[in-house]
């Protein structure tokens, strides 16, 4: 995102504009050289592709999302909701996606007499507009910024990708029944790291209208652009309404002590019992929004004149990922689990100093077993029988 | 450097429709370049001239189903520096498999009109239940540009950028929606070593299993889902007795549906 407000954003006021202005803004968007990437109806889901106007997105629609099942519906013609573009969730796919992309090009090289030309991959930095980011996608692309990012290491790609981005994020006023942002403190309402957040209103007579927040200098800039005057204290009031009321309706959560719960059961038998269910085929870790492991590749022409080394997505659920001499760490697929869901929910706070959960819940709809991270911790809460041995 | 004297590349064929080997003519824009790189010793459906052995690669398309294929297939092999076996029918037995687990002479006396010229075993055998295999291409067909990879690789002293993870990855990275979360369809991506790109899952359908079991499939889960998707014991061992019925993951898991 561009250069953030800082704290003139707390005394910036909150703007109001319909669909048209919104339209209106991210036509401008794609003026200035941005291409438009939000979500979009395909095979029966959402996914993020690339969009020309409005009318891509997912108008009209609704998810309904349970463990291992994802199901679009379209709204009622009479609820108010009708023309609403953001009252779908989140999809398979997050913004990690267009950020570090599942292949890249790292540098060719060319053989020149004895030795080897390197070629440094030139490829120019894609200039996003990021529409419809949700404050659980917001949180994740921080966490994930944290590990491209560390101070000492960088990824010069994630790192241009993302400063180059144009980021509308969407306050959620809907949640699907696999959500839990707010147990895992990082939504339903975003709260930085972007340029512009809106809240979806519709009015009983359909018209859709948005409030939207300023996060940076530009998001101001482009709303006054097109229009968008200041928000009244009732839509206001009406929006966080709407918001406070999603974080309400979520069915599931993480308890604040899991990462605890983990350390202290890493043989416990519960183990053994998701291992029996996982089918070890890496779903839950290619939709996470906050996975980052990946592999090197190095190609080669025919002739031997020419190579390339590439990295692609890898997961900890791929039995080659903890190959090392002698053979892989990670044999069973119960170790692949403890690794996944320990890392994530406990490992994840001493090494980057946050969860590497957003509580986006995709993970849980995609797995196409049904496997809950959030059942599955309760079932450990539930018997702790590690400890029970340590008492006895 | 390139090695200076071509390698010399033999093709050959047992119980098998071909199709593996045509993956190597279908390789048009490289094919030119293939030719450049190896000298092509043996390989019928490209060329009638023949050069004797040794081979330095040997490829191996089609499983053992008789007496004299299993007696070929050590003589190849010891004629061979490298031997790599493609395909479903050379890794896992192919579609003939089927007749593992029926009585053969039954299955011929249906099939053939004069029955008393067939002569097979009673089995149909991936190319590693007779000889060393060095490596494995699977897939039903293969995928031409794997076949292009093991050749590159071994040109080029480099390990082949082949995975054995699950179909899911594939799909996934390639940015197909999973049919069996959005379509409740059965497909059987999860326990599917990747290889074709996902063609199927693209157009919506599940996952054949043309290229057999991933590194470590769960299939008795996978069957339990099937059946909460609706499928009875007998479309379960349908699904996994199709291309590769005679892997031991997909055969057992048939057989816990039979």
């Amino acid at each position: 995102m561009s250069e953030a407000l800082s704290d003139a954003k707390a005394k910036s006021p909150k703007y109001a504009l319909n669909r048209a202005m919104l339209g209106e803004l991210i036509e401008l968007l794609s003026k200035e050289g941005h291409q438009l990437i939000g979500p979009q109806r395909e095979d029966g889901t959402i996914v993020l592709n690339p969009i020309t106007s409005l009318e891509d997105l997912p108008v009209g629609l609704e998810d309904e999302q349970d463990s291992g099942r994802y199901r679009l519906k379209s709204i009622a013609p009479d609820d108010a909701r009708a023309d609403s573009l953001f009252q779908t969730t989140v999809g398979p796919q997050s913004w990690r996606r267009y950020l570090f992309p599942p292949r890249q090009t790292l540098w060719k090289a060319r053989r020149n007499g004895a030795g080897w030309e390197i070629d440094a991959d030139a490829e120019a930095t894609p200039k996003y507009a990021f529409i419809g980011v949700r404050s659980c996608d917001l949180t994740a692309i921080a966490v994930q910024a944290r590990v491209y990012d560390n101070g000492d290491y960088t990824d010069p790609g994630f790192t241009a990708r993302l400063g180059a981005a144009f980021i509308i994020a969407v306050n959620c006023t809907r949640a699907a029944d696999t959500c839990f942002c707010a147990s895992m403190d990082a939504g339903p309402a975003a709260r930085e790291g972007y340029d512009i957040a809106l809240t979806e209103l519709a009015a009983p007579g359909g018209e859709v209208w948005f409030v939207a927040e300023v996060g940076s200098r530009r998001g101001a800039d482009l709303l006054e652009a097109v229009g968008a005057g200041p928000a009244g204290a009732e839509l206001v009031a009406a929006g966080e309404a709407a918001v406070a009321a999603t974080a309400r309706a979520m069915t599931r959560s993480i308890p604040a002590d899991a990462a605890a719960l983990l350390q202290r059961n890493p043989e416990h038998p519960h183990w053994a019992d998701i291992a029996a269910r996982c089918l070890g085929c890496a779903n839950c870790t290619m939709v996470c929004p906050t996975c980052f492991c990946s592999t090197m590749e190095d190609v080669t022409s025919l002739d031997g004149q020419e190579a390339a080394r590439l990295r692609h997505w890898d997961s900890c659920f791929s039995l080659d990922y903890s190959y090392i001499h002698g053979g892989p760490v990670r044999r069973d697929v119960k170790s692949r689990c403890r690794q996944w869901m320990t890392h994530k929910l406990s490992s994840w706070h001493e090494q980057f100093g946050t969860s590497g959960c957003t509580g986006c819940g995709r993970c849980i709809t995609w797995c196409p077993v049904g496997i809950d991270i959030t059942e599955e911790i309760a079932a450990f809460a539930k018997y702790q029988t590690t400890e029970i041995r340590e008492e006895a | 450097m390139p090695p200076i004297t071509k390698p010399k590349l033999a093709v050959w064929k047992f119980s098998s429709c071909d199709g593996c080997q045509l993956a190597l003519l279908d390789c048009e824009d490289e094919l030119l370049a293939v030719a450049d790189a190896v000298e092509i010793a043996y390989f019928l459906e490209a060329t009638r001239a023949e050069i004797s052995g040794p081979y330095d690669i040997s490829i191996v398309e089609g499983s053992i189903t008789t007496e004299d294929e299993a007696h070929r297939i050590q003589r190849i092999r010891a004629s061979s520096k490298i031997l790599i076996a493609i395909g479903a029918c050379a890794t896992a037995g192919g579609i003939q498999g089927l007749k593992n687990n029926r009585e053969v002479r039954e299955l011929v006396d249906k099939v053939y009109a004069h029955p008393e010229f067939i002569s097979s075993l009673a089995t149909s055998t991936p190319v590693a239940d007779h000889v060393q295999v060095d490596f494995e291409l699977r897939g039903c067909p293969i995928d031409k540009y794997q076949l292009l990879e093991a050749l590159n690789a071994l040109l080029n002293g480099r390990r082949p950028n082949v995975p054995t993870h699950s179909q899911c990855m594939a799909c996934k990275m390639a940015g197909h929606v999973c049919v069996t979360v959005a379509h409740g369809t059965a497909c059987l991506g999860p326990v599917t070593q990747a290889g074709c790109g996902a063609i199927c899952p693209e157009f919506s359908r599940g996952c054949y299993g043309c290229f057999g079991p991933a590194d470590a499939p769960n299939t008795r889960s996978l069957s339990a889902r099937f059946e909460a998707l609706g499928l009875k014991g007998e479309d379960i061992s349908r699904l996994f007795r199709m291309f590769c019925s005679a892997a031991p993951a997909f055969d057992g898991e048939a057989r816990n549906h039979e």
